[in-house]
């Protein structure tokens, strides 16, 4: 098929394009959006490639209403995505729920601004950390990446797509404002170069009748899209296996949340993705997550001058969250440090894998800027 | 028209281990339920290329109950998840089951915006002036002086009225009847179902228990005959002076359009976009 960018060789371009790119290569064919700076220019690229390779792009009236057609569209057989920043990302929060109960593989990009509120929109933050988590009701489960680069933004678009459809779940690509807007070079590859997934379909009627089964034992029920003669009902209250509403009774519920937990926890050392620099022998352990590890690592290189034996962990997905990872390295680490722009998230997850085999110290920076190499140099040599 | 035996109806189209249905005695959503049913029999629809939709309340339980794709989602949004289904699978028809605090509260703006668009979608919607799930408080259609348990002195504002609504933001066709206008309710559906974009026809339908029971209408039988007295026919409404319609809702058919449905114009669209970048003649 013919691709409205060139497939195959690098370009010179911004995150948000970049992201636009990879779901259109990842297979995305339906896309609907609200505009919100710093995430605008996702929509607008999408709005000029989609009718292209004869996909949807549409600008609905919220945030609220963009999720909920992408869960749609999605139903439909649909590839969908949409993409905001934090003020519509809290807007989509309760669709966001409805798509972990309904068990609705889509692909939600949150473009970080500061925040809260209006706040900074036009400048970098890392406030949604715990929303990404957090941020809709009920106990729930949902795959958090987080990239640092705009190759990565490319990169984990199509590992975000694969994942959704893989566990049929939401998956958030949470980047922020600076991989959004920066601009670096970025290989885009041939179709045929790209491993992509495709969620499971009913190979029979007995699998079609449970569409929230698990005929499989791996938590992930086939998905009976609609049209196809199926007539699968999909709620958001709490239902049994064939999606029959079943809201009172305690055991039914169990089942449900336990097994749409299950279905990510059991795969995590699939979905967790993480990088080390220079760990091996390390002292004092960096450990940050998106922008702010390219700072660290040029902090851990000027540590090391400075013969201080530091390293850095750098955190590629959020969530799930290998707790049991952190505590093995707090055990063989003097002291971690967090740099993040926040006044404390991704730290109250380090701190707790972490539980007290180690200090953790966290590092702050807000109002928009990335931690300079140098601030995270000074408070680690004090 | 020939009318099939309800038995039949129920037979073909209802999920058996669902029943009973969640609905109170003397509630009339059932009865909307049986036209829309008796209105896809008699187009002899496909039941495997019709998606219902619903956003939350009682009305929106309705597609859990027959045998189609269903899509129970939260509370107003039922046309922004539609708008996702119609776009990504044109060759679904799509029904929106909801009620009127669902379209024209909470979900006000989807509803003027999926009319807007011309949304491929027909939607039934089911009007009672109140919110019967939550236990009886005030809908944006109640009319003045009407009684919930958050109005507990009578509403104190101006009602919403979601047919001439429809038809000022642009719907294809419109129409409203009250539950016991049988036959005009199944025929509006029909016409609903058959036309391009997007078409409405809601029914004002008892609630006795949420809503009668607060405004001294305990029973089915006492609010039909308060809809009787309340509802005037288009025809007849159109010779009554501003004074005379006061408190009245009026009944009929209030659009008949035929404007390019959202799936037509965004084909169209698809096409102009290949030109404009020289993919396509």
């Amino acid at each position: 098929m013919r691709y409205p960018f060139p497939v195959g060789k690098s370009d010179f371009i911004q995150g948000d394009e970049a992201i636009a790119r990879a779901a259109i290569l990842a297979g995305c064919r339906f896309y609907a959006g609200y505009p919100i700076t710093p995430a605008s220019e996702i929509f607008e690229a999408m709005a000029l490639y989609m009718p292209l390779v004869d996909g949807v792009s549409i600008q609905m009236e919220d945030e609220i209403a963009s999720i909920a057609a992408i869960i749609g569209a999605s139903w439909a057989g649909a590839k969908a995505m949409t993409a905001t920043s934090g003020p519509g990302f809290s807007l989509m929060q309760e669709n966001l729920g409805y798509a972990v109960m309904t068990e609705t593989p889509i692909v939600v990009v949150d473009v970080q601004r500061g925040g809260p509120s209006t706040g900074q929109p036009t400048l970098p933050a890392q406030g949604d950390i715990m929303q990404s988590i957090w941020g809709t009701h009920g106990d729930h489960m949902l795959i958090v990446l987080s990239p640092s680069t705009v190759q990565e933004a490319f990169d984990f678009t199509i590992r975000a797509f694969n994942l959704a459809e893989k566990y049929r779940t939401p998956v958030v690509l949470l980047t922020d404002a600076e991989i959004a807007h920066m601009r670096e070079r970025v290989y885009i590859p041939k179709p045929e170069e790209i491993e992509t997934v495709y969620r499971k379909l009913p190979q029979n009627d007995e699998e079609a009748k449970l569409p929230f089964g698990d005929p499989h034992g791996d938590g992930v029920p086939p998905m009976p899209i609609f049209g196809k003669g199926y007539r699968t009902y999909v709620t958001g209250l709490t239902h049994d296996e064939r999606g029959r509403p079943r809201t009172v009774e305690a055991e039914i519920h169990e089942r449900l949340i336990k097994r749409i937990f299950r279905k990510v926890l059991d795969h995590k050392d699939e979905i967790i993705s993480r990088e080390e620099f220079m760990l091996e022998d390390a002292e004092i352990a960096i450990v940050t997550t998106g922008i702010v590890s390219r700072s660290a690592v040029r902090a851990v290189k000027i540590l090391r001058e400075k013969g201080v034996k530091a390293g850095l962990l750098k955190l590629n997905t959020i969530w799930p969250f290998d707790f049991d990872y952190i505590e093995e390295l707090a055990a063989r680490v003097r002291k971690i440090y967090v740099p993040e722009m926040n006044l404390g998230q991704l730290y109250h997850l380090v701190r707790e894998g972490a539980n007290g085999k180690a200090e953790v110290e966290l590092i702050v920076k807000i109002g928009g800027e990335v931690h300079t190499p140098m601030e995270i140099v000074e408070r680690v040599v004090g | 028209m020939y009318l099939k035996s309800a038995y039949e109806i129920r037979d073909k189209y209802l999920r058996k281990d669902m029943l009973p249905t969640i609905f109170c005695p003397g509630c009339g959503i059932g009865s909307v339920l049986q036209f829309t049913l008796r209105a896809i029999d008699d187009l002899g629809l496909n039941q495997d290329e019709i998606v219902w939709v619903s956003g939350i309340g009682c009305s929106s339980r309705v597609p859990g109950f027959v045998n189609f794709d269903g899509l129970h989602t939260t509370h107003g949004r039922a046309l922004a998840f539609a708008t996702g289904i119609k776009l990504a699978n044109p060759d679904l028809k799509i029904i929106a089951f909801m009620g009127d605090g669902d379209a024209a509260a909470i979900g006000g703006n989807h509803f003027i915006h999926a009319i807007r668009r011309n949304l491929d979608v027909t939607v039934i919607l089911i009007n009672n002036f109140t919110y019967g799930m939550t236990g009886g408080q005030v809908a944006p259609t109640a009319l003045k002086g009407l009684r919930g348990t958050t109005a507990p002195y009578g509403q104190f504002e101006n009602p919403f009225d979601i047919a001439n609504l429809a038809v000022s933001a642009g719907a294809n066709y419109v129409a409203r009847w009250t539950v016991f206008n049988y036959l005009q309710g199944i025929n509006s559906i029909k016409k609903a179902l058959q036309k391009e974009g997007f078409t409405l026809v809601e029914f004002l339908s008892p609630c006795p228990i949420s809503f009668g029971r607060r405004n001294r209408m305990k029973t089915a039988p006492e609010l039909i005959r308060w809809y009787q007295k309340i509802t005037v026919p288009l025809a007849k409404a159109k010779k009554m002076s501003e004074e005379e319609l006061e408190g009245k809702i009026v009944i009929g058919e209030f659009a008949d359009r035929d404007r390019p449905g959202l799936v037509r114009e965004y084909q169209e669209y698809i096409k102009r976009a290949k030109k404009m970048m020289g993919w396509e003649q």
